[in-house]
């Protein structure tokens, strides 16, 4: 299982939504050695736009070569390492626990614990959907183990930092949303 | 008149100021070649390998400073363009390249002659870019050209499929150029830091002031952002000497008295031995290659280091600096110089004086035989130290570097980072076009010569008139060194037992040939060469087993430099 270390960095790119770019970052990842522990790409607030959440190993040195490179790629347009920032980091994990009649509530109390959802029920097998950090669905994972995995799907952490609002027009909505997070973050 | 997508192609390179491209055609370019007849401002000269196109337009863009243009069908086109446009990559070379494509719908299907050119320069150029409309033709190419020139230069590749380029566009020839004019570049992710942070550019004076045995240290960076003026006020005002990389050379006349020749693997002692005492290193538009660090950890460690640089990846990555600048050279200077006071090192430059003459790296032996270090003194005194220098590399390539005079800018054109033999022979062609009044030689080695000398048809045919100087050892010379030293003089799959008779060759592709055996006859084969009018080449017939001297061993330091052996006659120079 993979270990939360403190060679752990995780950065965020602003990138052009444009066909190959994916290919632009990681071919670059690949010919400079750089190491990607989960990549998670998605729209972003902008049209045209999409912000990725990288999370790489190797020391300062390593990431601060990373940020540069993944800077200097054209269609690149922001590169920021939030590791040291106050920041939320989440990801979605779809596991399935080979479980029967004898065994099911011992995996929805497991699942209960960890806010995770049972989103599909078999004679054999309980899908558990969760959410959380990585160290959260590593140790979910872990305990689930016990019982039978057999099979995991995990999209890699997307993250944010909680003081998103820099430009300091915090609207009622973003305050609720970052209640909410704190609240979630809680677990 | 509507324009197509091979129309836009033409006009748009000509207002860019474009004036010659080196190509080769094919099936997939062939709509863009058969408008060319419309567009005659735009001189196109055929290579006989798109590998010379590439190199070529990289030696024209090292001599002129601007953008080189080089084109090819898809595929093998393509792919054979690669290894120059690596060797742009490598030495921050500004370069555009178009290539042909399969049309838009067999894009995929491995169609004949197709290759994901996309793909495969993606690692080797700065940008790149895949045409899927020909509207898009005239944003594409102002991008490609402004990305190739600005900030870090380095080469940009537009692949356009033959559908694209047969395309009506809405674009009208009537009112092309005024719309051409008023495109504006919109790359949000892409704006160069030319100015360096005021703060940043203070801590490097306060060094400069504080230090007793500063060095300048000036790379290619110099070249490109124009930085000559500059550099030179830098140095003279606070008497700095001033070392260059390989690729820095002609960027600081060598005659002036502050200069301090270059170091590394195969420099000058004394600059290596001098970086290694200073308290300062300046390192102004370079990388700390390997070749010039060796072993990083042991690499200058007695000084401080200052690093301007347009690239911010290029800040630490090899060497840890204590006050990185990133901005462009010349516009960092223009800052820095009106900070600094006047100063004197004189001791310092003593010091620097008695290294030169405890570890005199460019003697060359007193002997009959034909020496290749000979030979490039011998051009250096009869070329009056004012021609271009092309070279390849190997051997050759570091006794160019080292036996030649160079003073004026853009005279040392070479593949430093990529070190692609074979380059000598169109990067002096692409060199002699950007630069026709100039008197190019070629420096060339007989392995890499053997690698292009197909451009010779080129050269003739278009009276291109490079001036050739092989030094033929009738070895891969360079790796035979390495054998020498480090494998036991194992001699594997070095020796060309069997060279050409090279003048015959030059006979066969029209240009004159000589063959130069002995010392006597040098000098009056180069004035030969250069009176004849149009490409020649001389078949200089060298010492087989002669070495470069000095050499730090691969990843060593400064401790482990190997001085040539102690002659027993006396030394002339």
């Amino acid at each position: 299982m993979i270990q939360n270390t403190l060679s752990k960095h995780t950065i965020t790119a602003l990138v052009q939504d444009k066909p190959g770019v994916l290919n632009r970052i990681s071919s670059m990842f690949r010919r400079r050695g750089f190491n990607i522990s989960s990549l998670a790409v998605g729209q972003s607030e902008s049209e045209n736009l999409s912000r990725m959440t990288f999370v790489v190993d190797g020391d300062d040195k390593v990431v601060e070569q990373v940020t540069k490179h993944l800077h200097k790629l054209i269609d690149v347009m922001k590169v920021v390492d939030i590791s040291e920032e106050n920041i939320i980091s989440r990801e979605l994990a779809l596991i399935k626990v080979k479980a029967g009649a004898d065994n099911r509530d011992q995996v929805m109390q497991i699942a209960s614990m960890f806010r995770a959802n049972i989103i599909d029920v078999s004679k054999e097998f309980l899908l558990v959907e969760a959410t959380g950090d990585e160290n959260k669905i590593n140790s979910l994972i872990n305990l689930l183990g016990d019982i039978g995995v057999s099979e995991v799907m995990r999209t890699g952490s997307v993250a944010m930092n909680r003081a998103s609002n820099r430009n300091g027009k915090k609207s009622k909505q973003s305050k609720l949303l970052n209640r909410k997070w704190e609240e979630a973050a809680s677990v | 008149m509507k324009l197509n997508g091979s129309q836009l192609i033409c006009e748009s390179l000509l207002l860019e100021g474009v004036e010659s491209v080196f190509g080769l055609p094919g099936g997939a370019i062939l709509p863009l070649y058969q408008t060319l007849p419309e567009y005659p401002d735009l001189k196109h000269i055929l290579v006989r390998h798109e590998q010379g196109a590439s190199h070529a337009a990289d030696g024209f863009a090292r001599v002129s400073g601007k953008p080189g243009v080089a084109w090819a069908t898809s595929g093998p086109g393509a792919t054979n363009l690669v290894t120059g446009i690596a060797t742009a990559q490598m030495d921050s070379v500004p370069m555009v390249l178009i290539t042909g494509q399969v049309p838009r719908a067999a894009i995929g299907s491995d169609a004949f002659q197709e290759t994901d050119t996309t793909g495969i320069t993606l690692p080797v150029t700065k940008h790149n870019y895949l045409v899927m409309d020909a509207n898009e033709i005239p944003q594409i190419i102002k991008e490609a050209f402004h990305i190739a020139s600005t900030g870090r230069p380095g080469p940009v590749l537009i692949d356009v499929p033959k559908d694209v380029q047969t395309e009506e566009t809405e674009f009208d020839s009537a009112t092309f150029k005024e719309e051409y004019q008023n495109i504006k570049i919109n790359l949000p992710g892409y704006k160069p830091t030319l100015e360096g942070n005021i703060a940043q550019i203070k801590r490097a004076v306060k060094l400069i002031e504080d230090s007793e045995k500063p060095i300048i240290l000036a790379g290619h960076g110099i070249i490109f952002s124009d930085a000559y003026q500059e550099l030179k006020e830098l140095a003279e005002k606070a008497q700095i000497p001033v070392i260059t990389t390989l690729l820095g050379i002609s960027s600081f006349p060598q005659t002036h008295v502050l200069s301090a020749g270059w170091p590394g693997m195969h420099g000058m002692a004394y600059s290596s031995l001098a970086i290694e005492q200073s308290d300062l290193l300046i390192a102004l538009g370079m990388r700390f290659d390997d070749r010039i660090t060796g072993k990083p950890s042991t690499f200058a460690r007695k000084s401080k280091k200052i690093h301007v640089d347009i690239d911010p990846s290029e800040i630490s990555k090899n060497i840890k600096v204590d006050v990185p600048i990133v901005g462009d050279v010349k516009h960092v200077l223009k800052e820095l110089n009106p900070l600094i006071n006047n100063k004197t090192h004189s001791k310092w430059l003593q010091e620097i004086e008695s290294l030169k003459i405890d570890h005199p790296s460019l003697q060359i032996r007193n002997t009959e035989k034909l020496l290749p270090q000979y030979v490039v003194k011998s051009l250096d005194e009869v070329t009056k130290g004012d021609a271009i220098i092309v070279t390849g590399v190997g051997q050759h390539q570091m006794w160019a570097a080292q036996h030649y005079t160079y003073t004026e800018p853009k005279t040392f054109v070479t593949s430093g980072g990529s070190g692609a033999m074979g380059y000598e022979v169109p990067g002096a062609m692409g060199a002699q076009v950007a630069r026709p009044d100039k008197t190019v030689w070629s420096i060339a080695g007989d392995g890499g010569f053997q690698m292009t000398m197909a451009e010779l048809a080129t050269l003739v045919e278009n009276k291109i008139p490079v001036k050739f100087a092989i030094l033929n050892n009738n070895f891969l010379g360079m790796v035979r060194q390495w054998q020498e030293f480090f494998f036991n003089k194992d001699y594997v799959a070095t020796q060309y037992s069997k060279n050409p008779n090279f003048v015959k060759l030059a006979e066969a592709f029209g240009m004159l040939g000589i063959k130069v055996t002995e010392k006597k006859q040098v000098k009056p084969a180069i004035q030969k060469a250069m009176d004849y009018d149009g490409p020649a080449l001389i078949d200089f017939i060298v010492e087989e087993e002669e070495n470069v001297y000095p050499m730090i061993p691969a990843g060593q330091s400064v401790e482990n430099l190997i001085e040539e052996p102690k002659p027993k006659k006396a030394l002339s120079s």
